[in-house]
């Protein structure tokens, strides 16, 4: 019957899902990965990062931001703005060039490419002779010249990307005129800086490695002044008045050198090793900025000594006789200074220094004394330390989001109170409809309070739990111990900390109860610590109970991780969460599901060993009911990750195989052996060939180590032939089996869930605590809570009231529990603040068990299949996260509805009508091979999400046609003030005549 | 004229004798020494299979544990393409088909029963498929048989508008010695998996098509192009008897509960009852089964083993039973005989009050 009765195609709901749904992936949220290029506009303000696969993203004021990505995915090597242009240029590493605007539309500027070139040389000439190596807008902004490697100087015109043949600097023209001895022993030079004159636009600076830097007059073609450099150049800084300019070298030395109209060929002024006299790496870029009062800044990235400090990266700054080195905990990639860009202005006076790192972006505040780094409002580091689980939390009530701000500012009190430099462009977003957290909890044991209202996503607060343990590591080892007399006179900068002292302290779970201020969290050691919020500090002991989930289960042995050592005697907890109950689950294994009910005061965790509740408000254990199949030896001895990721690991490296085997019989073409392909081809047939092909690739790899003469090398490139054979000899295939009671980890709690239902009978709702297992079986328990006014005399009673087997036996990601008006129940504690209606209790309840493979719906309090939607058995897709997502209609501001957000192991995000399990919509989202963005995705209860793109980005998206939050933002070339500008202009209006 | 009634009497396991005197001793305890009957039994799955020779009898008597529960019917109303075929019969409506075509058809020549075998398998939808395709069910009979086969992927050649085109597909890899797959020797390795329970695998990877598997596991159906094309059904002939394809075609000769057109049916209705979860009530404590088995007479044998089949099967009853109207109680019957606790625990919808509840393990 009930295939008369599937959905057709209503127009009216046709309409309606219009109105409700929509898929967009908003904004990009933390900081880019694998950045590879700096560009920094001083006329717009605007700074613009690549990446190595070929993004750029631009940002200014706060809420102003662009993104691109090159068609190419190459790595951006480059970036340079136009002088007082809303354009840019960025150089690839295949060599391309390619010409961005910021365009206008409907009243918001975009992005966009405008062109692309490639270099190319006379015929026959090597590629090296068109590698770009150094680019240089001419301040005309008619022209483009680029350094090559060949030595010789392209012209290119702007914005038309077409080559000035008759303008180029050859290599030879430059050498004409230099001393005989020099040239013999410095031909063939790559340009390595091309730098304009100050004043004067007709004369530019062109360095080669080799050391030699000539001054060229644009309009003579010739060269004025030789520098005869000894050592080899890294980079090149003019002065601001054009009297002077700066040289770093290879050696970690730089050098001053006069131009003056007399001489034509200066000796240098001074040359200064900054951290001699031992050998220093060397200094890769320079600055050398004036003051007004006379002692410049200058500052340099690299030089330290090779010996000692050769693996660190540091930026130094000197100014007069204050000189700190920057520490960077990543790799610096480019960095810049602001400084006065005003024409006539007499001095550079530098107010700040951007560094990229490969890891995050520092800001140091040059003005204040002891240049303390200004906290960024965006480009956030999420992975300072990794990310381990995340947790979002819609419409923070005011109070409480003031508490957690007040907290926060008392943890950046080390930062500068200058505002953000880089402020280009006018952000035009509306304010964010509400306050919405996302708290990310990592490996080091510290949650982040992230403020992801809006585009930006800025940090509020910082929570650390390792407090409340003892660890290896003492805190205070850690702190940077160097003095004032410690040379070179370090100093560590950033947030970016990869490394943990313990893993056990990783954060697993987290549950922030926005009405109370309780936050549970939970970790890699079975760790479940239950805070409140407190507005000062405070000292107290941290009560402590343990659960045993194993119970009366003898015989096994944990073999996994100890549990983690906590402090005796009270600890002292700066003003923020603080924690009051730690419940440590025996055996230590990770915490795998959390819920928490403030009105009851009840915390329940799960583990793959057994689930508990404990009643916080008295610190006692109410009961623990192990799940554990006698038989799973697997969940019993260690710890999950170890075993999952083995196996997991063993499944790529599988496919690993299979893919190089793939593309390698591409490349083989057709010649190749085609019969393999053939379907009759027999196992037999198949399996030698490709035994002989594991053989071929052992010789390549033999033939490859032979050059290496290191005996190790060997003896690894022969175990990896082996073991590549080995598993060549296997194929990549499937078991097809039913699930099984016996299957391993069956009794690993996936989800835990509070609800206010009709467990027993119909006449009387009670509390109840639902669990469910990965084996799909579903725990139900009957609580008894004491009245408030008895809450703290009374225990708190639980009894097993019933237990679902799903036949199907698939994980059970998600309950839920639907009143009378198919409504999913309110969350605890939001009646009472009028933020949502009393369920209905009158209608009977319904409950929702989500597994991996199926939705279903079942009557309460009797427990009987209502209706089903499978996902797995018709798609072959699984559930990976779900969630009850509140849509509002974008045409009328009355209709709201509850629906399901389903995310699926394939990366599609579905969305489930309730309570008839109707698939609605369906949305490509994640790449399926991307295992962690899928695992690392939170869906919020309006319809938006996040997930992790890389270790450190953030992709926003939203389902919703109502909630959307996205940047949207107007770049307006600022008003040309100097006389030079309108110079400039008339030379731009030239050069369109002329074209 | 038979009312249902039950005998119990006892047979020495070891030398069960010859089949002539077991009928005769029938015969001779119901007191129906002048009509000529059918005598069946139900074996270990629950599936009622024939005795009608010396071999068959001493498999029966030797499989019984504790009890052999014998069926008698009328010789002339014996339905034969009932034997072997009840797991299907659970479902309503191919009941109605069942009988309907027992009206028409005529009764089966002896020979062509499948006198020993309860289905494992079966070949369905031979009329709408291409020759080169064959679709195969398995039927996983409890827990006490792996489906036992691995898939893996590869590439298949297919005709295209563009002529011939590889294209990635999904090939069975790998054959568990003992399992299910194997021993209905219907599914081959490197036969090329096309669909699964009706949904075709094109454009899905190795790893969905095993979740589709599994998630249909209870009840697979899988559409191969076998690798050995020799074995095909040739349409034109369709009598059974002609030996080199024997073994795929009795099955589907034998399995017209089975021929869904698979196309069109709805998956939800296949397996309504076939998924039904275990819902535990209360504590732990044992309780009874309300009227749930109480469908027909008075019971034959109580048995006291300690398995859950066995306790679940201790309120069920059996009949002597002629006459095509208890042809669906035996099956009924049988059914809830089945030893799978799946099936076992159906909750009758509806049949239960508010307080009382259901089934304990």
């Amino acid at each position: 019957m009930r295939r008369f009765l599937r959905p057709g195609h209503d127009p009216v709901r046709e309409r309606l899902k219009r109105d409700l749904f929509q898929f967009n992936k908003t904004v990009e949220h933390g900081f880019p990965h694998q950045p590879s290029a700096l560009g920094y506009s001083p006329f717009l303000r605007l700074m613009a990062i690549g990446t190595r696969s070929g993004a750029i993203k631009l940002y200014g004021a706060p809420g102003v931001e662009f993104m691109g990505l090159h068609e190419e995915n190459n790595t951006v090597m480059q970036i340079h703005f136009i002088p007082d242009q809303c354009q840019l240029v960025t150089l690839l590493d295949d060599n391309s060039l390619h010409l961005w605007s910021l365009k206008q539309h409907s009243g918001a500027s975009e992005l966009q490419e405008e062109r692309r070139f490639t270099l190319k040389g006379p015929p026959g000439s090597p590629p090296s002779a068109t590698q770009v190596t150094a680019v240089l807008p001419h301040s005309s902004r008619e022209l483009l010249y680029l350094g090559t490697e060949s030595g010789s100087v392209f012209v290119v015109e702007l914005p038309s990307l077409r080559p000035l043949e008759e303008r180029a600097v050859a290599a030879e023209a430059v050498l004409q005129r230099v001393p005989e001895d020099y040239c013999n022993r410095r031909s063939c030079e790559l340009v390595e800086a091309l730098r304009e004159h100050p004043k004067n636009p007709n004369q530019i600076l062109i360095g080669y490695s080799r050391g030699l830097i000539v001054l060229w007059d644009l309009q003579n073609s010739q060269v004025t002044h030789h520098f005869l450099g000894s050592q080899q150049l890294e980079n090149l800084y003019w002065q601001r008045d054009g009297s002077k300019f700066i040289s770093c070298h290879y050696d970690g030395s730089y050098t001053q050198w006069p131009v003056s109209n007399d001489n034509r060929q200066p000796e240098p002024l001074e040359n200064v090793v900054p951290y001699g006299p031992f050998p220093c790496k060397a200094i890769s870029k320079i600055y050398w900025q004036t003051t007004k009062n006379g002692l410049p800044y200058i500052i340099f990235q690299g030089g330290m000594p090779r010996a000692s400090y050769g693996d660190r990266h540091s930026i130094s700054v000197i100014h007069g006789s204050q000189q700190t080195a920057f520490d960077f905990t990543s790799r610096v990639i480019d960095f810049f200074i602001i400084f006065s860009s005003e024409p006539t202005a007499e001095f550079d006076d530098p107010s700040a220094m951007v560094v990229l790192a490969e890891e995050e972006l520092v800001v140091i505040d040059l003005k204040s004394a002891g240049w303390p780094a200004v906290h960024p409002p965006y480009l956030a580091s999420l992975h300072c330390s990794a990310i381990t689980c995340s947790h979002h939390v819609s419409n923070i009530p005011l109070k409480l989001w003031e508490r957690i701000i007040s907290a926060g500012s008392k943890q950046n009190i080390h930062y500068s109170t200058m505002p953000w430099p880089i402020d280009g462009g006018t952000n035009l977003a509306p304010d964010p409809p509400q306050r919405d957290l996302l708290l990310t909890g990592h490996e080091d044991g510290t949650v982040r309070f992230w403020d992801a209202s809006g585009v930006c996503l800025h940090l509020l607060y910082k929570l650390s739990t390792v407090r409340v343990f003892l660890t290896d590591a003492d805190p205070n080892d850690n702190m940077n111990t160097l003095g004032e007399d410690e040379w070179p006179p370090l100093r560590k900068v950033g947030t970016f900390d990869p490394y943990s002292d313990d893993p056990r302290l990783g954060i697993q779970k987290i549950y922030l109860c926005k009405y109370s201020g309780y936050l549970a969290v939970a970790g890699t050691a079975g760790q479940v610590l239950v805070m409140e919020l407190n507005d000062e500090d405070a000292e107290h002991v941290v009560d402590h109970a343990e659960a045993d989930l194993l119970q009366d289960q003898e015989g096994y042995r944990w073999k996994g991780h100890e549990k983690l050592k906590t402090r005796d005697g009270p600890v002292r907890f700066e003003a923020g969460f603080q924690p009051f109950v730690l419940v440590q689950c025996q055996p230590p294994a990770v915490v795998t599901s959390l819920a928490l009910h403030s009105e009851w005061k009840l915390v329940a965790f799960g583990t793959s060993h057994g689930f508990g509740l404990f009643d916080h408000q008295q610190k006692r254990l109410v009961f623990v009911k192990c799940t554990l199949h006698p038989s799973d030896q697997l969940a019993l001895e260690g710890p999950l990750s170890r075993v999952k990721s083995l196996k997991k690991s063993l499944r790529q490296s599988f496919r690993r195989i299979r893919r190089s085997r793939v593309s390698s019989r591409k490349r083989r073409g057709a010649g190749g052996n085609t019969s393999e392909a053939s379907p009759d081809c027999s196992a037999q047939r198949s399996r030698s060939a490709s035994l002989s092909w594991g053989r071929g690739r052992g010789d390549v790899s033999d033939l490859q180590n032979v050059s290496f003469p290191l005996k190790v090398q060997e003896a690894n490139a022969k175990f990896d032939q082996d073991a590549l054979q080995e598993m060549e000899l296997a194929p990549v295939q499937r078991k097809i089996e039913a699930r099984s009671a016996e299957d391993s980890f069956t009794g690993f709690v996936r989800t835990l869930y509070f609800a206010d239902t009709f467990l027993r009978d119909s006449s009387r709702h009670c509390p109840s605590l639902w669990a469910g297992t990965n084996g799909g079986t579903v725990y139900a328990f009957c609580l008894r809570v004491p009245p408030a006014e008895r809450r703290m005399d009374e225990p708190v009673r639980a009894e097993q009231a019933k237990e679902i087997q799903l036949m199907h036996r698939a994980p059970v990601v998600g309950i839920l529990v639907l009143d009378g008006r198919s409504t999913p129940l309110p969350e605890p504690l939001e009646v009472a603040h009028d933020l949502s209606k009393s369920p209905d209790m009158q209608g009977s309840h319904q409950l929702l068990v989500v597994s991996e493979e199926q939705l279903k719906v079942f009557t309460l309090p009797k427990v009987s299949s209502k209706l089903k939607l499978k996902l797995t058995a018709l798609e072959g897709c699984r559930v990976r996260k779900v969630t009850v997502a509140n849509f509002g209609s974008c045409k009328t501001s009355d209709y709201s509805e509850n629906d399901l957000a389903v995310l699926t192991n394939l990366g599609d995000i579905q969305i489930i009508s309730l309570p008839f399990l109707k698939l609605q919509i369906r949305y490509p989202c994640i790449r399926k091979e991307d295992v962690s963005g899928i695992a690392s995705c939170v869906f919020t209860k309006y319809g938006q999400g996040f997930y992790l793109i890389s270790p450190s980005e953030f992709e926003r998206f939203s389902l919703s046609t109502k909630w959307l939050v996205e940047p949207q933002c107007i770049v307006d070339v600022p008003e040309l003030t100097s006389n030079n500008h309108v110079n400039n202009r008339s030379g731009v209006e030239n050069a369109a005549r002329k074209s | 004229q038979f009312g249902a009634e039950f005998r119990r009497f006892s047979l020495d396991r070891y030398k069960p004798g010859k089949f002539e005197d077991f009928y005769k001793l029938i015969l001779h305890i119901h007191h129906i020494a002048s009509l000529e009957v059918m005598i069946g039994y139900a074996d270990v799955h629950g599936d009622l299979l024939p005795i009608n020779n010396d071999d068959n009898f001493f498999k029966a008597v030797s499989s019984a544990h504790p009890l052999l529960r014998v069926f008698i019917q009328r010789q002339d109303e014996v339905d034969y393409s009932n034997f072997g075929t009840n797991t299907l019969s659970r479902k309503k409506k191919a009941l109605v088909t069942l009988r309907n075509d027992n009206l028409r058809r005529r009764p089966h020549l002896n020979i062509s029963l499948p006198h020993d075998f309860r289905p494992v398998s079966s070949i369905i939808d031979v009329d709408i498929l291409p020759e080169t395709h064959r679709r195969v069910r398995l039927y996983r009979h409890g827990c006490e048989k792996p489906l036992g086969f691995y898939i893996r992927d590869g590439t298949s050649v297919r005709v295209t508008p563009h002529g011939l085109e590889k294209v990635p597909g999904i090939f069975i890899s790998r054959m568990v010695p003992g399992g299910l797959a194997e021993s209905t020797g219907l599914l081959a390795v490197n036969d090329e998996v096309l669909e699964v329970n009706g949904i075709e695998v094109a454009g899905k990877t190795l790893d969905q098509v095993t979740d589709m598997m599994i998630a249909n596991s209870h009840n697979l159906i899988i559409t191969v192009k076998p690798a050995n094309q020799r074995n095909n059904i040739i349409r034109s002939s369709r009598m059974s008897g002609s030996s080199g394809q024997s073994t795929d075609s009795t099955a589907s000769h034998h399995s017209l509960p089975t021929s869904h057109v698979l196309q069109n049916f709805h998956p939800d209705e296949m397996e309504s009852d076939e998924e039904a979860d275990i819902v535990i009530e209360g504590g732990l404590e044992p309780q009874h089964i309300p009227k749930l088995h109480s469908l027909t007479s008075s019971s034959l044998s109580r048995l006291n083993g300690s398995s859950l089949s066995h306790r679940l099967q201790r309120d069920l009853v059996l009949n002597n039973s002629s006459g095509r109207e208890s042809n669906g109680n035996i099956h009924k019957l049988l059914s809830s005989l089945k030893t799978d606790p799946r099936h076992s625990l159906v909750i009758p919808r509806g049949g239960i009050e508010e307080d009382g509840t259901v089934i304990t393990l």
